[in-house]
Order: C-alpha cells, then structure tokens, then sequence
C-alpha cells in the first residue's frame, strides 16, 4: 500500500526528505552532537518551529480542507503546555524540596514535601495550597493522558455545541475567539491554580536530569518535534488522500449538497475540530518545554489568529503549503522581533523592525489574499505548470453548446 | 400495492405566509410523477420538506415498507435512508475530479471513521465507470468537473444520484439548460428510472412534463389542486383558472 501511496503522492516522500536532511543538518550543527555551529537558543527556536508547523498542519486540515476557519487552535495548543508544564513543575519542584529538606539531617515526611512544593509554587500567588487540578502533577504519564484528554474533552463539547446548531462561517470563528480569551482571562485569575498571569515557569529543566546540559535536551526536543511533525505528517496527508479528504473538501465546497449525500456533515465537523485540537495539544506539549515558560498571553486571541495568516501565507489546502507558512514566517518574525536588526533612520523618525514587523506581516497577508490566493506554495504549481482552470465567464446556456462566455469568445 | 412515500396533512408558514397547506401526497415504489404548478405554489417547499431541510408545523411523513416516520430526522439520514435529490443548478464538487464525485456518492457506509478506513474496491470503480459511460463522461474521469460545461455537470450530478442508488428520487427541474438533444435522453433516462423506483419531478416545461407521460400532481397556494393523467388535469377548470389560464 505505501508504495503506491508515495508514488501518488510525491510531496509527501519530498517532504519527508526535506524534514530528514533538515533533522540531521541541524544536529550536525548542533553543539551537542556536533560542530557547534547553532546555539542551543537557536536550536530550541528551530524545534519550537517545528511544532508550530504541527499546529499549522492541524489548522490546515480544518480551514484549508474542511473550510472551517477556527480562530481558536491555539488555546488548546497552550492547553497542552500548561498541562505537561504541571508535571514539569512540580517534578523538579519536588527534587529542590527534597534536596532542599535533606540538609536538616531527617528524611523529610511526604507531608512536609508536598508543604513544601505548594509554597513554592503558589508562593508567588500568596497561596500554598496545592490547588486540586494538580492532583495528577506528581505523575508524568496521567498528566501526559491530561494533556491530550483536557483539550480534546472540550473541543469535542464546544465543537458539539457550535456544530449541532449550525454555526458556521464568520459565526464560527468569532465563537472560537471567544472561547481562547475566556480561557486567558479564566487563567489570569490567579484561584484559576494555574498561577495567573506569572504562568507556569522553569519547564526547560527536566525532572531527573539536572545533570544534563541544556545542548542536549534541546536537540533532543528537536528531534521529538521533528518526529511528531513527520508522523503528523504522513498521517494527514494519508488521511485527505482518500475518501475521507474529498468529503471533506466537499464540505468546505457545498456542505448541503454534501448532507444530500448522506454525510452526517455535523459529526465530520466535530471529528475534524476535536481531532485538530489533539494534533494541536500534542505539539504544545512538545513547544512549551522548549519556549520554558507559559502563561495566559499564550491564549490570546491572535496567537490563533496568527495560525490562520501562517497558514494563508503559506498556502492552505495544501499541508505542505501550512509547514511552510509556519516556518517562513515564524522564523522571519523571530528575526525582525530579535532587536538585532539595525534600525533604518527616515528623518526626524526611525524604522525600527520590531514595532514595524506586525505591520509589515498585515502587508504580506493581505498581498497574498490578493495577489496570490494559493500563498507561497503557489510557487510549486507554477513550477509543474499546473493552471488553474480559468471559467469565470457566465455559462451560455443550452443553444451555444454549453459553452462558458470566454470559451465562446476565444 | 402500498405507497413508498406518504405524506399526510402536511402545512408550513414562514412569518406567517403559509406556503404549504395541508398538503398529501403519496407515490408507490416504481412509479414516475410529475408536479407542475405556478411559481410560489410550494414545490420546492415540498421538496425541502420530504428532504428534511424544513421541518413542517404539522402533519406526518413516512417512508418505505416499515412506514418509518422522517420527521425529525436530519438531511443525510434522510438521505440515506434512500431518498435522493437533484437541484435545479448544477451542484457538483468542481474542484474534484469526476471520478471523486462518483465515489463521493457511490453507495456505502458514511461515517467519518468508516470513510477513513474506505478504499475503493475493483468493483467500486467498475460502477463509476458505468455510470460516467451511460451519462456519456467515461472518458471525462479524470478530470476536473469544474471544467465540465454546463450540460455535462447536468449529467455528472445524475450519475451521482445512480450512484446513491436511491428509492426515490427528487428531481427539481432536470431539462434547465439542456439543449433538446440532452432532454430527450433526459426523459427516456426518467422514464427508465421510474422502472424500479420511484421519481418526483418538479416541471415548469408542460412539453417536457408531456414527454414523460406520467401522472401528474398540480399544486397551488400550497395545496394539491388536481392529480391525474396531464389530459385529465389540463382539462380541469380550475387548474386553467390559475395555472395554465395565465400563461
């Protein structure tokens, strides 16, 4: 079956290539595994891209195919860092406790440990109650399950509730904002047990391995990220390549036509938002450890609105179209934000790329809804020469042949 | 013989504008059926109806040989229970190719994880190559159906509807935009049909509606007005009065 399934679809081998070459170029660079070349920030950058390239894989697959323009995705991106940042926290919390706690000469009593982890923690937000959400923290495979089970859980309801009433279009996607900036401003309160807006912090350091130099957990994070982007690849690209992408696509087209054929469009739309939301739980879980640190601003309502103009620039309907989109521009905005940049003086005032970025970012969005509705990837068609069928012309009608104007005109 | 459609006492108002009322209608398992009537008389209400697109205030709709009830099912339950409809536009998925169109609507299971998993047989392209040959698109398959014209979309969406294989098919205004050739073979398609299912046509063409040679149902103000063969009710006063008299 994969044989034909890479001979039908050579993007998907190309990709898988190009990911490939990329993971061991970059490790060969890496500090810890090679010459040194990157730094380990810029290393972590690039792993943190490559899951938000996961994230725009996820948001292409629900906007791109199914037309659903979700303006919320990131939330349960952030979700899923919040929840692995849990465990994160409380496990190397714990080793500084106890550590902490050996110097008095008696083995500490768990009573004292657990004291003595919540004051740590909640210290910052004057508490030093472990909030009951964090009954699982001490846990890495239950706080793993949460992490996927928490967002999936409440895509599948919200989702239930906007599709069963057929919100759709713009509807939809100012639903979706709604619901990230309820979940910010339920976690900027700091009895929300998720330490308000100071966030969770310190995620870069792994539980058990204090030993371990950060050149190496980065690469490996890199390397996680890679692999759940490859595999999150070949799994959506084998799933719109069948029969499940052309009714997908044909709910984006016409979905009433498509419920005339009997597909339950409502229950494809609710697979499609909570399966995103798994992809996109899945590749916060993976981000945040490398980011080290998150908190409410996280969920805002642009984060997910970046998401789309990644996904528009780089070209939606296409997966390959949303990995480039991300990368492009995640990586050209970590330049232009970096500060590093020289400031251009225009007279009595200056360009500085970090204030001018977002503008120019609003420019090249709207230059490609414009100019180039296929985004970056567009490039490709133009390359195997692929046209878009030109017929905009008003069908004539039965006496002319069935010909469209500009057919009948030519 | 027992009727595979039967709907009874049907009425509908939307802002208080009644466009059904107290409506009945009923056709058997192979049976082909006309229904002619001036414009805002309720046929494509009618067709939203049986199709679940409107729910009606009152009255009851049942269906197939068990008499299950349609009211309060969605659109594709209805659909799959085996009820198929055709718009009067052409309404086909232009950016898919002609053979994903037919696979689309080829007969199987439609739930999500089912459509997953599903990969097309031998025998499920067999099919879809009989139906893009008899509707004359065997050579067309690969192809974008948005570049179809607008005849051949026509026809692309019927064999679609073969493909549901349903029991009965609505059928809104097939010969819009045909040339004369294609309502010919879209009037002995009909009536070839009508052979081993039943078909609803909505028809405002009285020659076409002539051709067809069938039963025919007049709706007006929401309500049957006559029923019978088209002699019978064009001799009907006043079916001339309000439909064929203004004309």
């Amino acid at each position: 079956m994969s044989r034909s399934f890479f001979a039908k679809h050579p993007s998907v081998l190309i990709f898988i290539a190009v990911l490939a070459i990329f993971t061991i170029m970059v490790t060969l660079a890496s500090d810890a595994y090679g010459f040194g070349w990157l730094s380990t920030s810029y290393i972590k950058t690039l792993g943190k891209t490559l899951s938000l390239c996961l994230v725009a894989l996820a948001m292409d697959l629900i906007w791109g195919y199914a037309g659903i323009l979700t303006l919320g995705h990131m939330a349960f991106f952030a979700l899923g860092g919040y929840l692995i940042g849990m465990w994160l926290m409380y496990a190397r919390t714990e080793e500084i406790v106890v550590q902490a706690l050996a110097h008095g000469g008696l083995p500490a009593t768990p009573e004292e440990i657990s004291q003595g982890i919540a004051s740590q923690i909640f210290g910052v937000v004057g508490t030093s109650d472990l909030p009951a959400i964090w009954s699982f923290a001490y846990s890495l495979p239950l706080q793993l399950a949460l992490a996927l089970a928490v967002p999936g859980l409440l895509a599948l309801v919200f989702g239930w509730l906007a599709f069963r009433s057929r919100v759709t279009g713009v509807y939809l996607s100012i639903l979706t904002q709604a619901m990230t900036l309820a979940l910010a401003l339920y976690l900027y309160q700091n009895d929300s047990g998720l330490r308000g807006n100071n966030g969770l912090s310190g995620l870069q350091n792994l539980p058990g391995l204090t030993e371990t130099s950060q050149d190496l957990v980065s690469i490996w994070f890199f390397w996680a990220s890679a692999l759940a982007l490859g595999l999150g690849y070949l799994t959506l690209a084998w799933a719109v390549s069948g029969k499940f992408g052309s009714v997908i696509r044909a709910i984006r087209d016409d979905e009433a036509r498509v419920r005339f054929l009997g597909y339950p469009v409502e229950l494809y739309k609710l697979f499609l938002f909570t399966l995103t939301a798994l992809i996109a739980a899945l590749a916060g879980v993976l981000y945040y450890p490398q980011a080290g640190i998150i908190n409410p601003a996280e969920l805002a309502p642009i984060a997910s609105i970046y998401l789309a103009v990644w996904v528009a620039i780089g070209g939606r309907g296409r997966l390959y179209g949303a990995v480039i989109g991300a990368a492009f521009v995640s990586l050209l905005s970590s330049v232009f934000t970096s500060g590093r940049l020289p400031n251009i003086p225009l007279g009595p005032v200056w360009l500085s790329w970090v204030d001018w970025w977002l503008v120019l970012l609003g420019a090249a969005f709207v230059a490609v809804t414009l100019f180039a509705p296929k985004g970056i990837s567009g490039v490709f068609d133009r390359y195997q020469r692929i046209a878009p069928p030109d017929r905009k012309g008003a069908p004539l009608g039965p006496a002319d042949g069935s010909l469209q104007k500009q057919e009948a005109q030519a | 013989m027992s009727a595979l459609l039967e709907v009874s006492g049907i009425s509908v108002s939307f802002d208080g504008f009644r466009a059904i009322n107290n409506l009945s209608f009923s056709i058997g398992p192979a049976e082909l059926r006309a229904i002619i009537g001036p414009n805002g008389a309720g046929k494509t209400t009618f067709m939203d109806i049986v199709t679940g697109k409107t729910r009606p205030d009152q009255g009851t709709i049942t269906f197939g040989e068990r008499a299950v009830s349609l009211l309060g099912m969605s659109e594709a339950r209805i659909a799959r229970e085996g009820i198929g409809r055709k718009f009067q536009r052409p309404t086909v998925f232009e950016d898919q190719s002609v053979q994903d169109n037919l696979l689309l609507a080829l007969k199987a299971a439609r739930s999500p994880w089912c459509v997953l998993i599903w990969k097309p047989k031998a025998s499920d392209l067999a099919r879809v190559q009989v139906l893009a040959h008899e509707v004359g698109l065997a050579d067309q398959l690969q192809r974008k159906s948005g570049e179809l014209s607008h005849g051949q979309k026509q026809w692309l969406e019927i064999a679609m509807l073969l493909a549901q294989e349903p029991r009965l098919l609505l059928v809104d205004e097939p010969a819009a935009g045909m040339t004369p050739s294609e309502r010919e073979q879209t009037t002995s398609l009909l009536v070839s049909l009508a052979k081993t299912r039943a078909v609803v046509v909505v028809e405002h063409d009285m020659d076409f509606v002539r051709r067809l040679n069938c039963r025919v149902t007049v709706l007006h103000e929401g309500a049957v007005l006559a029923e019978g063969s088209l002699d019978h009710v064009t001799r009907d006063q006043q079916v001339i009065s309000v439909y064929l008299g203004r004309g």
